[in-house]
């Protein structure tokens, strides 16, 4: 990425957090997304896997609280 | 694979999205770039994915640090910790999970060559068509090219043909000329023989009448007395040459 480490902090207070600017970063990064591999030559497999297993994990962290009774062990 | 049915029913849906389609048109006519579009620059490569979900970025972001193998030992340290926090618990949706993706990895790893190469020729086909539709439109537009030359070549001649024209008309106006002339000769002998006619008319009825007048005049002044002279004369004459033949004749 263009932004370095320490520089987060910054970056992150020179975004555009007005409406406008939020859903306009959401569809950037949508369509870069996209640009990257989708809509190029010989995409493989991967762009469609990578979105079904970010699906998967946040799927898993929204529904942890959940499942956190199917633990077999009480104490880590 | 299934990317790539997306890629052509998203190209397709590209032009129906209204914001999609802004966006992308958005971002090609921002005039960053010279403005023409042609020829169109092709698909881009696309970014790389190892083992189908992990992209090649985080390989390369590890590398400097860790090497070849340092980002799978990454995912084997990090799922070995999530598996004994219990941070990811093991249940009956682990065995699920396991089939699923089992028969995904295994779908997609023998039907994803076939499926891709015929979504491949689909977009083939489809290039191919929009290609021939350019070609004949170049063609045409050559075609009227070579069409527009000939007829520059065309209006070279155009002196000639006026020359030509000109010709024609002066042609024509010489014609008309002769005509009127011979029409007018024609007008001015017929009345000339007119006048000539009247008067040898003339001279001739005076001739006639002239002699007609001295015929009757002198018929007319043939008076009795002469008339039994000329006829007692002519008598005479007659007896004498009677007698000179009747004695001719005996002799």
């Amino acid at each position: 990425m263009e932004v370095k480490l320490g520089e987060i902090g910054t970056w992150v207070g020179g975004r555009d957090f007005t409406p406008n600017g939020m859903i306009s970063s959401v569809r950037k990064g949508y369509e870069r997304y996209l640009n990257k591999y989708i809509h190029v030559k010989k995409g493989g497999i991967g762009g469609l896997s990578m979105v079904l297993a970010s699906y998967v994990v946040l799927s898993y962290v929204w529904s942890f609280d959940h499942i956190k009774h199917d633990r077999m062990r009480k104490y880590h | 694979m299934l990317s790539r049915v997306i890629a052509v029913s998203a190209s397709g849906l590209k032009s129906t999205a209204p914001l999609g389609a802004g966006l992308v048109q958005a971002s090609r006519s921002l005039h960053t770039s010279s403005p023409s579009l042609a020829p169109v620059p092709a698909l881009p490569e696309g970014g790389k994915v190892r083992h189908g979900i992990l992209p090649e970025e985080f390989f390369q972001l590890l590398y400097p640090k860790t090497g070849a193998t340092g980002p799978y030992m990454l995912v084997t340290g990090l799922s070995v910790w999530l598996l004994s926090k219990e941070l990811y618990i093991i249940n009956h949706e682990t065995v699920a999970a396991l089939t699923v993706g089992t028969v995904f990895v295994l779908g997609v790893k023998k039907f994803g060559p076939s499926f891709a190469s015929a979504v491949d020729k689909m977009e083939e086909e489809k290039v191919a068509w929009i290609e021939e539709v350019k070609d004949q439109a170049m063609a045409c537009y050559a075609d009227a090219i070579e069409e527009e030359k000939k007829e520059q070549w065309r209006v070279e001649g155009r002196s000639m043909l006026f020359d030509a024209k000109r010709n024609n008309v002066s042609m024509l106006l010489e014609t008309n000329y002769r005509e009127r002339l011979h029409h007018a000769n024609h007008e001015v002998k017929r009345r000339l023989d007119y006048q000539l006619a009247l008067q040898h008319l003339k001279v001739r009825m005076e001739k006639e009448h002239m002699v007609n007048w001295v015929e009757k005049n002198v018929v007319g002044s043939i008076t009795a007395k002469q008339e039994q002279e000329s006829i007692a004369k002519c008598i005479s004459d007659l007896n004498v040459l009677a007698k000179k033949i009747q004695t001719e004749a005996t002799a």
